[in-house]
């Protein structure tokens, strides 16, 4: 057994899950999800639950785990914020927008700001080309973007 | 020839347009209901007759696609339809358009296309990121279920369908067929050897039809029209390749954004009329249907002197006049792929825009084939001397040399979508390169974004 476990609403979201497939398995990736949305990160505690819940091998688990990029091998900060730099975008001055999100955040991509509260992370194409530059924050997608609305939107995260 | 319809995008521009009431209203599940109560080989015709050529790249028939599924369905062999919106092709933004703005469409063609197939049970493969998509999906399914049109009796009819959204993590290899089912049985992404192919041994190891998002929303609408005059929208009727779909258009446009049209609709019109034209100066070149398809140069002229090629009615023509299909453009030598171009001004550096494609495939690659991970990152490499200025002349050669011996040698398309490109920029714009290696990077403009 692990120290890691589901609030009891999110049990209920693992059980709405598995019933959706004809077997355990397949609820992998959308659990993990489940567990990371609670846990900000996939610690080896949580993949040796999720294994656990689902009868898998941990050495399984691990191994979705660390082919997805989604999947947050170590502790992340409280906001995620992806920078597309795929082609479209780059077109589009993406490069531009990534520099100003390094400076003003005082990082670099693939780092957390020391009081935890940013990660900054670049991104491949997020089939949002036609409203480029753009990036994600969280769930949200922030379109035809300006470097002044990246300011107002690095404002609120950092605030 | 460019004509412009609203069938797809019919509620993108209604108020709770991804709404049932307004769905309903102007007709919607009533093919579901319809469907249900055909004769199963008579949907399948008709749906072969609306030759919907796959939206998910490749362009095959789709409803060739579900003849292939074992029939009849056996009680220990479960059928499934598994629709694929992992929307990762660098370039595609129009699978999420019809999520976002007509998941009922999406939910009504999977109704009909489960039924078409022989299966119970549909999952729509999301990428993760699109939180709207996925919302929106479920929120319809939800809508749906509440009226009866999904469940054991779906409409009163004793054949029982169930939809699922399902969700990847981050993995472009996933929207590869074989590697999304990998991903939706819960294993790592990496796509499977073929054959055996999906309609014999697919997701769960049973046989399994894997179509785009847009396939399936087209079917509700081949139905309602009857699949020989949906087909007949098209300009490519004749050559199997019918009916309406979205393009789009991004990068440097004045109107990028994603439209509706017939089949056959020219690259110049999606970028001039639909497009509203290059923005930055004039057009460099276009990458026609997400990145892995080669580009095209305004100056290309179509060499189709045999009567017999598809392409010999626009022989002597600009490339950029020849409609958009599926053989036409393969005969051209690209891929229409997904059908969203992307535009460069001729302010841009080719060699920049290369590198940037070649980054993608070497991140993307799996990694399982020898001949795609090296050679993608060898690629790269080599591209990223050449914008220090550092390449010589027999990298530049090398560069044909690894991208050719990626191609037929890898387990999946991966492998040609990195080769195609490269070798694509590689012949259209060597004197640029040679000269770029010439000058040591100064006859470059190194700008991307103007
Ligand atoms: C590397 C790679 C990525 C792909 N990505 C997608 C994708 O994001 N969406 C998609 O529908 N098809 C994608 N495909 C094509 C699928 O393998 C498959 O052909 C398609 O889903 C079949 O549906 P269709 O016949 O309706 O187009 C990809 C193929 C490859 C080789
Ligand atoms: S071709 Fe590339 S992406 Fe496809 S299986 Fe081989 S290594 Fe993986
Ligand atoms: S290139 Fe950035 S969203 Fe497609």
């Amino acid at each position: 057994m692990t120290s890691f476990a589901l609030s009891p609403e999110r049990e209920l979201e693992f059980e709405k899950i598995l019933s959706r497939y004809p077997n355990r398995q397949a609820a992998c990736i959308p659990v993990l999800h489940l567990c990371q949305e609670q846990h900000g990160w996939v610690s080896d505690e949580v993949i040796q639950w999720v294994a656990d819940r689902l009868g898998l091998s941990s050495a399984h688990v691990k191994g979705v785990v660390t082919f997805y990029t989604l999947f947050n091998q170590q502790p992340v900060g409280k906001h995620q914020v992806w920078v597309c730099r795929t082609l479209s975008c780059a077109l589009a001055g993406s490069d531009r927008i990534l520099h100003h999100c390094e400076k003003r955040l005082g990082i670099h991509a693939g780092e957390t700001t020391k009081d935890g509260k940013v990660t900054l992370r670049t991104a491949e194409c997020l089939a949002s080309c036609g409203t480029a530059p753009m990036m994600q924050v969280d769930k949200i997608y922030h379109e035809d973007l300006t470097i002044e609305q990246v300011d107002a939107i690095l404002d609120r995260l950092t605030r | 020839m460019l004509r412009q319809t609203k069938y797809l995008s019919k509620h993108y521009d209604v108020q709770d347009g991804h709404r049932l009431s307004v769905y309903e209203r102007d007709g919607g599940y009533q093919q579901a209901k319809r469907a249900l109560q055909m004769d199963r080989q008579a949907l399948v015709d008709d749906m072969k007759a609306a030759n919907i050529r796959g939206r998910g790249g490749a362009g095959f028939a789709m409803g060739v696609k579900w003849s292939f599924m074992p029939w009849p369905p056996k009680p220990d062999r479960p059928h499934y339809l598994v629709i694929n919106a992992d929307e990762g092709e660098p370039g595609t933004f129009k699978d999420r358009t019809l999520m976002e703005k007509a998941p009922h469409l999406v939910i009504e063609g999977c109704i009909i296309g489960c039924f078409g197939i022989g299966a119970h049970a549909a999952y729509i493969y999301v990428r993760d990121e699109l939180h709207l998509s996925k919302e929106r999906l479920w929120g319809a399914i939800e809508e749906a279920r509440a009226k009866g049109y999904l469940g054991k009796k779906p409409f009163g009819i004793d054949y029982p369908v169930e939809v699922y959204v399902h969700t990847g993590a981050g993995a472009y290899i996933c929207g590869e067929e074989t590697s999304l089912l990998n991903s939706l049985e819960g294993k790592r992404g990496e796509p499977r050897l073929k054959p055996p192919f999906p309609a014999q041994y697919g997701a769960f190891g049973m046989p399994t039809t894997v179509n785009n998002l847009e396939t399936i929303a087209a079917v509700p609408i081949a139905l309602e029209m009857g699949g020989d005059a949906f087909s007949k929208l098209s300009d490519l009727h004749n050559i199997k390749d019918g009916g309406c779909r979205l393009y789009g258009v991004s990068g440097h446009v004045n109107k990028p954004g994603v439209f509706e049209a017939c089949v056959g609709l020219t690259l110049r019109e999606l970028v001039y009329d639909l497009g509203g034209g290059v923005k930055h100066g004039e057009l460099l070149g276009v990458i026609p249907g997400g990145s892995s398809c080669p580009i095209i140069r305004p100056d290309d002229v179509v060499d189709a002197p045999d009567p017999k090629s598809p392409l010999h009615p626009w022989h002597g023509k600009s490339a950029l006049d020849v409609p958009m299909g599926v053989d036409t453009y393969r005969a051209l030598g690209t891929m229409l792929g997904t059908c969203c171009a992307i535009v460069l001004s001729d302010k841009v550096d080719p060699i920049l825009a290369f590198h940037n494609l070649m980054r993608f495939y070497r991140h993307e690659s799996c990694g399982q084939c020898t001949p795609c991970r090296e050679g993608s990152a060898w690629i790269f490499r080599i591209l990223d001397r050449m914008v220090a200025g550092q390449a010589t002349l027999e990298e530049l050669d090398r560069l044909h040399e690894i991208a050719d011996n990626i191609m037929g040698n890898t387990i999946c398309a991966f492998g040609e979508g990195t080769a195609m490109p490269a070798l694509g920029f590689l012949r259209k714009f060597r004197k640029e390169m040679e000269q770029s290696i010439r000058t040591k990077g100064k006859s470059s403009t190194g700008v991307l974004a103007p």
